[in-house]
């Protein structure tokens, strides 16, 4: 694989099952991130889309199969160790710390400043250029997260994972039960962290979304992935929107 | 004036107790709060911190030797919490909460013989604080400087634990893991670290509340339980994980108990109450009506329940062939087991304890298991079982016959009053609310001498002559706790246990379906204090007597650890659990001194060994075999 993506290859994920108690849920994924991309996990409900990211993580009882993050191996990985590794993940139903404030939720992900292999600055975060990133949380680092609006929270979860200054983020159906005016700064959001150069696998039901920020995308379907190309090429492919997707 | 002065001094003095129960209490709160861990061996701490602030003063001195002692206490039984946590709690964090508890008793269990080997059976009180020693005048009446000191420390210490929470990052850590654990490891934190981290903090605390108490009371091995009970009931009344609900329901108590005392004795429309004998309950009461008014404390918020939860509970099968003809066989040489062991008279004796036992834990495993109950204070049950018999037989006169019949349903009433109550919490909450009403019940048999004889108990509590002898009573005993748990096992597979165990899956679920959720638990803690009652008025006409003893909360505890040592989710286990403990206890009472450490190392290895208890253990095995097979 590593052969096909020459440039810098971040994560590889070969075979992978996973299980919630004694019911499996994935049957052997693969999919790959390389350095800068934006990939979406796409799949209608309950095809394991969230499953895979949390098996990614180690969040789950049992999995199996090859996974290499930058070239190390986490399949033995427990969460605080994945993500100390610069894989940060942010969950769908957003988990924010609604007895913290927003300042002491980004306390929480704070981790120390990475480099590249070559030595080259990694994309890096403050509380500072976040609130400059999410204007909204700017205004309130010191409301208590339970008393903030769906969407701030949305915001905040993401910017809580950033501040771990994460190579790969691990972003779970961002666009999910929130207005339609915040998927819209969500998606300009991750056109902006791109810029910065961090790169993010995100798992999405939303077509139109996902055609705005991705390059690349893999469509599961039952635990197995059905699709893999471009995300122009599954635009363009209503056999497989059809067949996976549509709903 | 005086009347005022007295009064002044006894809550100056309630203040002053109210500040090592709050130091414990917000150990406990934090160590809950953080690992979901219901740490019974906290007043073990509390207990050590006393013991090691003795000998740390002794080796250092009066003086500032005295302060560094004091420190140095706090300082070292933090370290042995954090050793504890790494050894033993780091292992069983998956495990389901009641074998956390399990492990924190064996912990009690194991501190309380080490404290017994270093320190030996006598109190040992310490020096008084230098400087402190003398008192002060308030409203004409000296009041002890140290207690007024003392007064100061809580505060202080409330206020520094808060700082530490609300401006460290190691504190904003706490209170995101308090949230969601799981979330802060997918953060990137070592949630190990944090946990040893946390538990060594509230070991400290409650040693650091036992050290002050040098001066005031001596350190004497039955501090643990009782420190530990206290603790718990004040952290239930502040609401779980918070610092300052501890600290007003510490402060609440404490001064409940001052003014219980001030009272004493008095006349209310011609009834005599003794108010100074209501201290022994007071917190209790307090939990209570705090648990019915506000379920999860006054300053507490509902929990959610955890994410992370153990696999879901495998649904109960009935017996196949094997399992009925293993039942016949036990049964067989139970019948023969008397005229077998005629040479051996004490193996009968024994028998009838085991066959009491197992009647008493199958009762708490009925609503324990497939109920989700966790009564913490079964004995109650049981005591009133064996205190209404032998009132009945003493008292009233009435036949052995018709005292057996009673005994249990004076239990069944006490169940039902106890129950409804107790069915409307859930969790740790209703744990607690069990306790309560399980020492309150200790407390009324403890003091009211007239009829229960008080701390002595009753005795002459013999059965009638034609079941007098030991082969007799044991006959009755085994057909009457066959017949019992034959019953609770029918009932599991009646609709009404179906009922009862889709309850404990999803309330919410078997609600829609038109259960009445509460009123099937309800029942089913009526049925189960009803058995436990049998077993208890069984046992008191085997020993001709009856303490309190078996009503206090020890008693409960010994019920939860049959029941947990043999499986919660299987049928056999309390049977097993039961067996196995008393056996355990009576072998090696018999052959050691310090039987309570060994008692805790073995209840420890077969938690760590067998998470899923003994009967589980064995069942699991029994299916993979046949698994294994039929894949061939």
């Amino acid at each position: 694989m590593s052969a096909q993506h020459p440039a810098g290859s971040l994560l590889d994920v070969r075979a992978l099952c996973a299980w919630y108690g004694a019911a499996q849920i994935l049957f052997g994924v693969e999919l790959h991130v390389g350095r800068g991309e934006v990939v979406a996990l796409m799949g209608r409900n309950g095809a394991g889309k969230s499953t895979t990211l949390k098996a990614l993580m180690g969040m789950l009882d049992k999995r199996s199969g090859t996974l290499s993050f930058m070239g190390r191996d986490i399949s033995r990985s427990s969460p605080h160790q994945v993500a100390q590794r610069g894989l940060g993940f942010v969950p769908e139903d957003r988990r924010i710390f609604t007895d913290l404030t927003v300042e002491e939720n980004l306390e929480v992900g704070r981790q120390p400043a990475r480099r590249w292999p070559d030595g080259s600055a990694a994309p890096s975060w403050t509380p500072r250029r976040l609130y400059a990133l999410f204007p909204n949380l700017g205004e309130m680092p010191t409301r208590p997260g339970g008393r903030m609006s769906g969407g701030e929270q949305q915001m905040l979860t993401v910017a809580r994972t950033l501040m771990g200054n994460p190579y790969l983020v691990l972003l779970d159906e961002p666009s999910e039960g929130v207005a339609p005016v915040i998927v819209e700064q969500m998606a300009r959001m991750i056109v902006e962290l791109k810029g910065e150069g961090v790169s993010i696998l995100l798992s999405e039901q939303n077509m139109h979304f996902a055609e705005l920020v991705s390059d690349r995308a893999y469509v599961l379907e039952k635990g197995q992935i059905r699709f893999a190309g471009a995300m122009a090429e599954l635009a363009a492919n209503d056999e497989v929107r059809r067949a996976y997707l549509s709903v | 004036m005086d009347a005022l002065a007295s009064f002044v001094a006894q809550l100056l003095n309630g203040l002053a107790g109210a500040s090592s129960l709050f130091l414990v209490a917000a150990g406990l709160s934090l160590i809950f709060g953080v690992t979901r861990i219901v740490n019974f061996a906290h007043g073990s701490f509390y207990m050590l911190g006393i013991y090691v602030a003795y000998s740390a003063v002794a080796w250092l001195g009066r003086g500032v030797g005295y302060w560094l002692g004091l420190a140095l206490a706090a300082i070292a039984v933090g370290i042995v919490g954090a050793v504890v946590e790494m050894v033993v709690l780091r292992r069983i964090y998956r495990a389901p909460e009641l074998f956390q508890l399990l492990a924190t008793f064996a912990l009690v269990l194991i501190i309380k013989d080490a404290a017994l080997w270093i320190w030996g059976a006598e109190e040992l009180l310490g020096p008084r604080a230098p400087g402190l020693g003398g008192s002060l005048p308030i409203l004409g009446r000296a009041f002890p400087s140290y207690d007024l000191f003392l007064i100061v420390i809580g505060p202080t210490v409330l206020g520094l634990v808060w700082l530490l929470l609300t401006r460290t990052r190691f504190g904003t850590l706490v209170r995101a893991a308090t949230q969601d654990r799981e979330m802060v490891g997918a953060l990137g934190v070592n949630q190990a670290w944090l946990f040893t981290a946390v538990f060594a903090l509230g070991a400290l605390l409650a040693a650091l509340g036992g050290a002050l108490q040098l001066p005031r009371e001596p350190a004497n091995l039955e501090l643990d339980l009782t420190t530990i009970g206290a603790a718990f009931v004040v952290v239930v009344v502040g609401g779980m994980g918070s610092l300052p609900g501890a600290y007003i329901a510490a402060l609440l108590i404490a001064e409940l108990k001052a003014i219980c005392i001030w009272l004493g004795v008095v006349d209310v429309f011609g009834v005599t109450i003794s108010f100074s004998k209501l201290t022994l309950v007071v917190e209790f009461l307090v939990m209570a009506v705090v648990l019915v008014v506000r379920p999860w404390g006054l300053l507490g918020r509902p929990q959610a329940p955890p994410r992370v939860s153990g696999a879901a509970e495998a649904p109960l099968r009935l017996g196949d062939n094997l399992t009925t003809a293993v039942a016949a066989v036990l049964v067989l040489s139970l019948v023969a087991l008397p005229p077998m062991t005629a040479s051996q008279p004490y193996v009968a004796v024994l028998a009838i304890d085991i066959l009491v036992a197992v009647l008493f834990a199958t009762s708490l495993h009925f609503i324990m298991g497939p109920g989700g109950m966790h009564s913490f204070g079964h004995a109650a049950y049981f005591g009133l079982g064996a205190y209404g018999a032998a009132i009945l037989v003493r008292a009233a006169g009435l036949p052995m016959e018709a005292a057996l019949v009673l005994g249990p349903l004076v239990a069944g009433i006490g169940a039902v009053v106890f129950g409804w109550f107790s069915v409307r919490l859930t969790g740790v909450y209703l744990a607690m609310l069990t306790l309560a009403f399980a020492q309150i019940a200790w407390a009324v048999a403890y003091q009211w001498d007239s009829v229960t004889g008080g701390s002595n108990g009753l005795t002459g509590v013999w059965p009638a002559a034609w079941l007098a002898g030991t082969r007799a009573y044991y006959y009755l005993t085994l057909t009457l706790v066959l017949a019992g748990a034959w019953l609770l096992r029918r009932m599991l597979f009646s609709p009404f246990g179906y009922a009862m165990r889709a309850a404990r899956d999803s309330a919410l679920r078997a609600d829609a379906i038109g259960i009445d959720v509460k009123r099937v638990q309800w029942v089913g803690f009526a049925i189960a204090g009803l058995f436990a009652g049998l077993a208890g008025s069984l046992f008191a006409f085997s020993k001709g007597s009856i303490s309190p003893e078996s009503l206090y909360v020890g008693k409960s505890i010994d019920a939860l650890v049959m029941v947990l040592l043999g499986g919660v989710q299987t049928l056999a286990g309390p049977a097993v659990g039961a067996s196995v403990f008393t056996w355990l206890h009576d072998t090696v009472a018999r052959n050691t001194e310090y039987w309570r450490a060994m008692l805790g190392a073995i209840i420890l290895i077969l938690v760590l060994l067998f998470p899923q208890g003994i009967a589980g253990f064995v069942q699991q095995v029994v299916d993979a075999r046949r698994d294994a097979k039929g894949d061939r």
